[in-house]
């Protein structure tokens, strides 16, 4: 069965247009990023960069970071268009996971979803249609591509969807109604519905259809006879999101990747339609070719090799399994799981760095080191914290402090409870190291969220 | 079908083409709560008033400083310090609104820097020639400087009148304490022409959610005002809970009188929960606040009303105060462990308040707590 399934064959119109939007969206959410002035000030502004675990060598470069956001955006271009795909897709992946990975205090879901998105799309031969690729060698040019090219675009799309529905059904967001409760609110100027974010049984019916919705709308978009149902619930959904909260272009991205599951007559209309402003036709690729794949040892590898990939995706997000505690509040296993808007927490850090033989302290102003924006996310997430204490302790070994022993006295407060102490003031951080492993030094919550 | 899908497409692409918004969260609108009302009862009831007290204690100040200088008896040195007293609470009302002009006059530094510098103030005295609107000279000036020429310049009452009748300065001390009071009062008297000539409305009118928003700037002002100079500055740095425990008794405020210390703290902190509460300013009557506005957007916290969780706190904080010597220098030498207690207590509030009430009102800290600014 599983060899007929990688025997199928679907038109290649719906890759090629995927390939299209992908670029696009990507090259506009760049040259978007760039116009704020978000460069200099996320990249090139701040002294100090919040870096990933293992990734510490991944640095903004500079003035060269612009380079960078060219070279990225040329080539998200070149994906766009289909020229010289295999090439451009690698760059557009390899530039725009070292932009995503150059500081944590920027991460995003949607970012990461870019970046799992770019890596596949390494493996798919996007360009076999309605591409320049195509175009200009005929020996590329394929009609049908086999199904799972598709499919796993739709299962990683899924994915987001899914796990994303998953994660709200906690206690917090279906019977406390947190953190819509406390953001809603904020929206009450808003023309026609403003008066009713005030009202509290409007965020729990936001709460509970936000959570049914994630969980349903891969299958409502599955079959056909609920697939435009599914897509007008898409575009509401996510028009909605955009004009509740600040979250940039992801709506788009979502809306636009959703069109995927159409059928390929869709698609084709689209690309015919850009083909004729061209003055050409979508008729060229219509040659009847399957890209029948060889299925040699490196086809099969590919396949294994991407089987992992997926098993992987699936699997990482319940990695806050293996730590004890609440994970809202330690966010051990937070990231790269799909866990979007399900908080509301805000922390307040303050630094001592102690001489360890004279004894003489200093109490830190953070904004000597941060920015406001990196000293927001810092207060509230341990590992930024442990960073921070380090290049504190760093810093001021430089200028002549024995042995900086760096302590922090913070406090956080998550989803409309009461501030609490969140880090164990008496650790002297300077000692501490990041690792995978339990932080021991984040105090108790001393509540529980229950669910996933 | 197809058709329309295909335009709807193109809407949404044009949509992404042209979106406009942030995607790092500082931004977001308020809720219709009525800002204006708000910032009608803070200008109105509550900062003019305290400013025009503040005015009013000053001139009394000044009337009894000229018939000291003019008849240097005990009696007269005893009645100016009752309204140097009086005029140094009456400022704990207005070092929390240390924005618009008084920022630009730095109305705060110039009136309440401390400790004084008392090598400073003898050396201007002799030679003279001083300025005290420079930005070097916010040491030598204020109440604090007052402190030290009416009650710090001897040990007795005669000693230090005589700097004022027999000494071969005399002139110049008289004229060094008729200028600091002069400074006070035009300090005092800009900041309230402003107020009361224009910036009532613009005050009103910046009525928004931006961080330079009045909403903003004053909850901001109200915050650091109570972390910085009532917390840091009335216990913190003296009991020595930024020097690993070294203490310095002589940096608590007023240290020359030396026995006020506590009652113009206690007098802060009730000037700072009654801007919380909307208090109208010597009154009992209370209008729209920050508790208000936390009861508005129906502030929860653990199934208690933040606005009462802050006020409870307000409540320890005096408690615990209560229980202090009335000269912090004393406190601070003979048990420092209640000061630190009483420290603890007020930094719980700032928490609350700093954390908890800022998020919940959506409002962005735009100061940072350290030293040296």
């Amino acid at each position: 069965m599983i060899q007929n399934y990688f025997k199928q064959y679907t038109s290649a119109a719906t890759l090629a247009f995927y390939r299209l939007a992908f670029g696009l969206m990507m090259l506009l959410s760049l040259i978007r990023f760039a116009s704020y002035g978000w460069i200099k000030k996320f990249y090139i502004t701040p002294e100090f960069h919040f870096t990933y675990y293992g990734f510490e060598w991944v640095k903004p470069i500079g003035n060269y970071t612009y380079v960078l956001f060219l070279i990225c955006g040329i080539a998200a271009l070149f994906v766009a268009i289909g020229y010289k795909y295999k090439w451009a897709i690698l760059t557009f992946f390899l530039s725009f996971t070292y932009i995503e990975l150059m500081d944590k205090t920027t991460y995003l879901n949607h970012y990461y979803f870019i970046t799992i998105i770019s890596f596949i799309l390494l493996f798919l031969p996007a360009n076999c249609y309605f591409s320049i690729d195509a175009y200009k060698n005929e020996k590329l040019r394929f009609e049908k591509v086999p199904a799972w090219n598709i499919d796993i675009l739709k299962l990683l799309l899924a994915l987001v969807y899914f796990y994303a529905g998953l994660a709200k059904l906690n206690s917090d967001w279906l019977i406390e109604a947190m953190p819509l409760k406390i953001w809603l609110p904020n929206n009450s100027n808003l023309p026609l519905i403003g008066p009713l974010l005030n009202q509290n049984w409007v965020h729990y019916a936001f709460s509970w259809t936000g959570a049914i919705y994630d969980l349903i709308i891969v299958f409502l978009l599955l079959y056909k006879r609920t697939r435009l149902f599914g897509f007008i619930l898409v575009v509401v959904f996510h028009i909605l999101t955009k004009i509740l909260f600040p979250i940039g272009v992801f709506p788009y991205v979502m809306i636009i990747s959703t069109l995927i599951f159409f059928d390929a007559s869709f698609h084709k209309k689209v690309l015919n339609f850009i083909a004729r402003i061209f003055a050409s036709s979508i008729i060229l690729f219509e040659n009847g070719k399957e890209k029948v794949p060889n299925f040699n040892t490196s086809y099969q590898i590919k396949i294994v090799f991407i089987s992992c990939f997926v098993t992987f995706q699936l699997l990482f997000p319940f990695r806050y399994l293996c730590y004890p505690n609440e994970l809202f509040w330690t966010e051990e296993g937070f990231r790269f799981s799909w866990r979007v808007m399900l908080m509301e927490k805000a922390g307040y850090a303050t630094f001592t760095v102690k001489d360890a033989t004279t004894h003489e302290e200093v109490r830190i102003n953070n904004s000597h080191f941060l920015t406001a924006f990196q000293e927001k996310q810092m207060a509230f997430q341990p590992d930024f914290i442990l960073e921070y204490a380090h290049h504190l302790h760093n810093y001021y070994q430089q200028q002549g402090v024995n042995d900086p022993e760096v302590y922090v006295e913070s406090y956080v407060a998550l989803n409309g409870r009461l501030s609490q102490k969140y880090i164990d003031s008496k650790i002297n951080l300077a000692k501490e190291n990041e690792s995978f492993k339990h932080k021991t030094w984040i105090l108790p919550f001393n509540d529980e969220i229950k669910g996933f | 079908m197809k058709k329309k899908l295909f335009i709807f497409f193109s809407v949404v692409s044009t949509i992404v083409a042209c979106s406009s918004s942030d995607n790092s969260g500082d931004t977001t609108s308020g809720s219709n709560y009525d800002r204006k009302v708000l910032l009608t009862n803070w200008s109105e009831n509550i900062i003019i008033p305290s400013y025009t007290n503040y005015q009013a204690k000053l001139k009394v100040l000044a009337t009894n400083s000229a018939t000291f200088n003019a008849t240097p008896s005990e009696a007269n040195l005893l009645t100016l310090r009752t309204s140097w007293l009086e005029a140094y609470k009456a400022y704990q009302y207005v070092a929390i609104y240390s924005f618009g002009k008084s920022e630009e006059i730095n109305l705060k530094e110039s009136a309440n820097t401390y400790p004084t510098n008392a090598a400073g103030i003898d050396s201007n005295i002799s030679a003279g020639g001083y300025n005290l609107t420079l930005l070097s000279q916010f040491d030598k000036q204020g109440f604090p400087a007052l402190d030290y020429l009416i009650n710090g310049l001897g040990t007795t009452n005669t000693s230090i009148i005589s700097f004022y009748s027999t000494n071969a300065n005399a002139t110049k001390y008289q004229k060094y304490l008729t200028d600091v009071i002069t400074r006070l009062q035009s300090s005092a008297d800009t900041v309230l022409a402003d107020w009361n000539s224009g910036y009532k409305a613009t005050y009103i009118a910046n009525s928004g959610t931006s961080v330079s928003s009045s909403v903003n700037i004053t909850t901001n002002n109200f915050v650091k005002n109570l972390e910085k100079n009532v917390r840091s500055g009335k216990i913190g740095i003296p009991a020595g809970v930024f020097s690993t425990g070294v203490k310095f008794p002589e940096k608590v405020e007023a240290f020359y009188k030396n026995d006020v210390s506590r009652e113009l703290l206690e007098t802060a902190i009730k000037a700072s929960q009654d801007f919380f509460n909307g208090k109208h300013f010597s009154s009992t009557t209370t209008g729209e606040g920050l508790k208000s506005y936390l009861d508005y957007v129906n502030a929860m916290r653990s199934g208690e009303k933040l606005s009462t969780i802050i006020n409870n706190q307000f409540s320890a904080i005096l408690t615990a105060t209560a229980t202090l010597n009335a000269s912090f220098s004393n406190q601070i030498n003979s048990d420092n462990t209640k000061m630190l207690a009483a420290y603890d207590v007020l930094q719980q509030n700032v928490v609350y308040i700093k954390l908890d009430m800022m998020q919940a009102l959506n409002i962005t800290i735009d100061y940072v707590d350290g030293d040296g600014d």
